[in-house]
């Protein structure tokens, strides 16, 4: 299998489903002729022409409300925001429009919509490019929220996500675009949308995340094998809808459960999964459950130092893991 | 400075060994890794090697007697390079049993650690976390009993998962419940001897086997049935090839590994049927591992044919000639043992026409092929003389029902039947 970067794992999902189904169509800014700020959309404008690759004004709302209104009709759009700070503007759209056209309509029109967005720090991107947005959308009944960590879960995940029959919200880490490498198959292939995966299996400690701070998960544990604690790692995948059953499996391995996320504390999606563990599974664990997540401030700083300080990284993660290891 | 060798955990499930012989005799100088006695546990033979090299100060059990596992067999007196620290050497000693797997060891050495650590802060001790209370209660445990290794002498899940596996509390009370549950069946219905009466001792295997069967039998409920296949295209192609096999091969071609195929063959379209009781789930087995009954005089063994369902009718027939050549020899080893997830029976082979098999625990269930009897069938509205053959299917009523247990029934019947003289092998 062909070992590809995460971005062009989003490329292979875009480029295949817009062979595969002449409905699908990206529009968003400087998706066209640029092929993306990040180069998502790289080459796509080549081969299908401006009219299945539509470059949009600085305009999230609308972005967003086009998307919305084509789909209705039966198109399938994939609307990128150009960062998922900047889905603020569209908030409106996609909460009120896009998550209850199903509901309010009984049934009759639905958005079979994907709005794609890179989020997340790391990347000396400070207050506006380094924001994680999914606890703003957790709470909206009516749309889906995928988060994936690994090339192979992008490319099944985003594809899913473009078959689905309802608004998928499809967030990328920028910082994992090229940084995290992993095989995929070359034929066609889903994973499905709401299925949690356990990426390592352990006996001590359940981690349990999604995104970046999944891969400090990993390396986290990995190191902390050699000091004999073995860690159960669970990567989430997509948090709306939510794999509860996957949750209580990997809370009965260990007893004992962290929660990794790099939104910031209060309010974010780690308080959900604690929640659901400790009302369907509190006789079985071994240690109070903990979170850890980024800081409840108002933004990424620029200051390279203080981002670091912000930011999740594998020593913080093994710090936690080891003080659960030994509760 | 001597340091007492305790007896070595030689597999999964056993918790005692036979010390049949003694390889050094005290003063004997001994090597790292050398084997100091051959030990007879429930179905292994093994040598039990030196941790450490030295001179064999004395044997504090004597050939013939049966140890548990980490009761001290014998004591080594160390090369006499290091003589300082005479305490703490016996304690290492004690906190690590030598063949463990090395995962064991290291909790073990947690647990010393911990304890000792906790000596200071023990604040936690009765800080008991949900997942604690419920283990301790379902397993009747005694918090108080247990050393906790977590902060503050926290007892941790863990620690309860260490004592439930090292078979419960430690404590004398615990140790003789064990003990009669374990004899119940020798000991509740002992009768008088009478004159000429003779009475056998029970070897390690017998009492394996029964431990094994009763507590199948207990806590299994089985379920049973039958059905009768035609095999008459089967019989005259034996009959047709087994010479050429014979010759060819350098072993008999019997029926079992038709048999056995049959079976694989139907395993794979049941996936349910090769599963195994996993106490609050069931699993599934990928693999394919048939165990096959094989018996000797005085004993039962059920070595295993691993990945039956990667050989021909050829392989199995080998790998069934292998494993009772093995069985007849004494040198099945425990991986010979392990991992089997469905048992063919060859009840046939006595002349039975019908058992009922008692389920190897965990799987889900057992077939007995039995005696290939001719009988006057009606077929075609004429009577005809066909070979017929009853197989007997006792199952996990935990696990399956008699539904699928009947479709893989018949699907193994139509298997059998399926054979003609021309069929290829």
């Amino acid at each position: 299998m062909p070992v590809i970067s995460y971005i062009d794992a989003v490329t292979q999902a875009l480029q295949e489903e817009m062979q595969r189904d002449e409905k699908v169509f990206v529009l968003g800014e400087d998706v066209g002729v640029r092929g993306g700020v990040f180069r998502a959309t790289d080459g796509l404008y080549k081969e299908f022409g401006a009219e299945r690759v539509i470059d949009t004004p600085l305009t999230e709302s609308a972005i967003a409300g086009v998307a919305i209104g084509a789909s209705v009709y039966g198109m399938r759009p994939v609307a990128e925001m150009q960062f998922a700070d900047f889905i603020m503007p569209a908030y409106n759209q996609i909460v009120s429009e896009a998550a209850k056209m199903r509901y309010r309509s009984n049934n009759t029109w639905y958005c079979p919509l994907v709005i794609r967005a890179p989020y997340g720090g790391g990347v000396h991107g400070a207050l506006y490019h380094s924001q994680s947005v999914e606890k703003l959308f957790a709470g909206v009944p009516g749309l889906k929220i995928v988060m994936p960590s690994t090339p192979y879960d992008v490319k099944g995940l985003l594809k899913s996500a473009i078959r689905d029959e309802d608004p998928v919200l499809f967030l990328e880490h920028k910082r994992c675009y090229r940084l995290i490498k992993g095989e995929v198959p070359t034929e066609d292939y889903t994973v499905p949308i709401g299925e949690a995966e356990v990426k390592r299996e352990g006996d001590d400690v359940t981690v349990i995340s999604y995104g970046l701070t999944l891969h400090f998960a990993l390396k986290a544990a990995e190191e902390l094998e050699k000091e004999g604690i073995s860690v159960h790692v669970l990567d989430l995948r997509t948090i709306i809808p939510l794999d509860k059953e996957a949750i209580l499996e990997a809370t009965v391995k260990t007893g004992k459960v962290l929660i990794v996320h790099e939104d910031n504390l209060t309010g974010g999606f780690g308080g959900e999964v604690s929640a659901l563990i400790s009302e369907n599974a509190f006789f079985e664990l071994d240690a109070p459950i903990r979170r850890l997540a980024g800081p409840d401030v108002p933004a990424m700083p620029y200051s390279p130092p203080l981002e670091k300080e912000f930011m999740l990284n594998p020593e913080k993660v093994k710090t936690a893991i080891r003080e659960l290891a030994e509760f | 400075m001597a340091t007492d060798i305790t007896m070595p955990q030689l597999g999964e499930s056993v918790t005692e060994g036979t010390i049949t012989k003694w390889i050094k005799a005290p003063g004997d100088p001994i090597a790292k890794y050398e084997p100091l006695c051959e030990v007879a546990t429930d179905k292994v033979n093994a040598e039990v090697p030196a941790t450490m090299s030295g001179i064999m100060k004395d044997h504090i059990a004597s050939e013939g007697e049966t140890v548990a596992v980490g009761e001290t067999i014998c004591r080594i007196d160390e090369a006499s390079t290091e003589g300082n620290e005479p305490t703490s050497a016996v304690q290492e000693n004690k906190a690590t049993p030598e063949v463990k797997t090395s995962k064991e060891g290291k909790e073990e050495n947690k647990t010393s650690a911990g304890t000792s650590e906790a000596d200071g802060d023990r604040s936690m001790k009765r800080r008991y976390s949900p997942a604690v209370l419920q283990l301790a209660e379902e397993n009747n445990i005694d918090l108080e009993q247990v050393d906790g290794t977590g902060r503050g002498g926290r007892i941790t899940r863990k620690d309860i998962q260490r004592v439930i596996q090292s078979g419960g509390m430690t404590s004398p009370k615990d140790l003789s419940t064990a003990e009669t549950s374990v004899q119940a069946p020798s000991q509740a219905q002992a009768p008088g001897l009478e004159l000429g009466d003779k009475e056998i001792p029970l070897s390690s295997v017998r009492k394996t086997i029964a431990q094994r069967m009763v507590q199948s039998k207990h806590e299994v409920p089985h379920a049973w049935m039958m059905v009768q296949a035609d095999v008459s295209g089967l019989v005259k192609l034996r009959q047709k090839l087994k010479d050429d096999f014979k010759q060819q091969e350098g072993i008999n071609l019997t029926y079992m590994p038709f048999f056995v195929k049959a079976v694989v063959d139907s395993l794979k379209e049941f996936p349910k049927v090769n599963a195994v009781w996993g106490g609050d789930k069931i699993i599934l087995k990928r693999r394919i591992n048939i165990s096959v009954a094989v018996a000797t005089e005085d004993a039962l063994y059920v070595p295993v044919i691993k990945d039956a369902d990667e050989k021909s009718i050829l392989g199995i027939a080998k790998a069934v000639h292998n494993l009772a050549e093995k069985t007849r020899m004494g040198k099945l080893t425990m991986e010979d043992f392990s991992d089997g997830t469905f048992t063919v029976n060859n009840t046939g082979s006595f002349g039975s026409i019908a058992s009922q098999p008692i389920i190897n625990q965990p799987q889900a269930a057992i077939i007995s092929m039995e005696s290939i009897v001719k009988q006057p069938v009606i077929k075609d509205d004429m009577i005809a003389i066909r070979d017929l053959v009853n197989l007997c299917l006792s199952l996990d009523h935990r696990i399956l029902d008699g539904l699928v247990a009947g479709r893989f029934l018949a699907r193994v019947k139509e298997r059998l039947e399926a054979y003609t003289p021309e069929s290829a092998i």
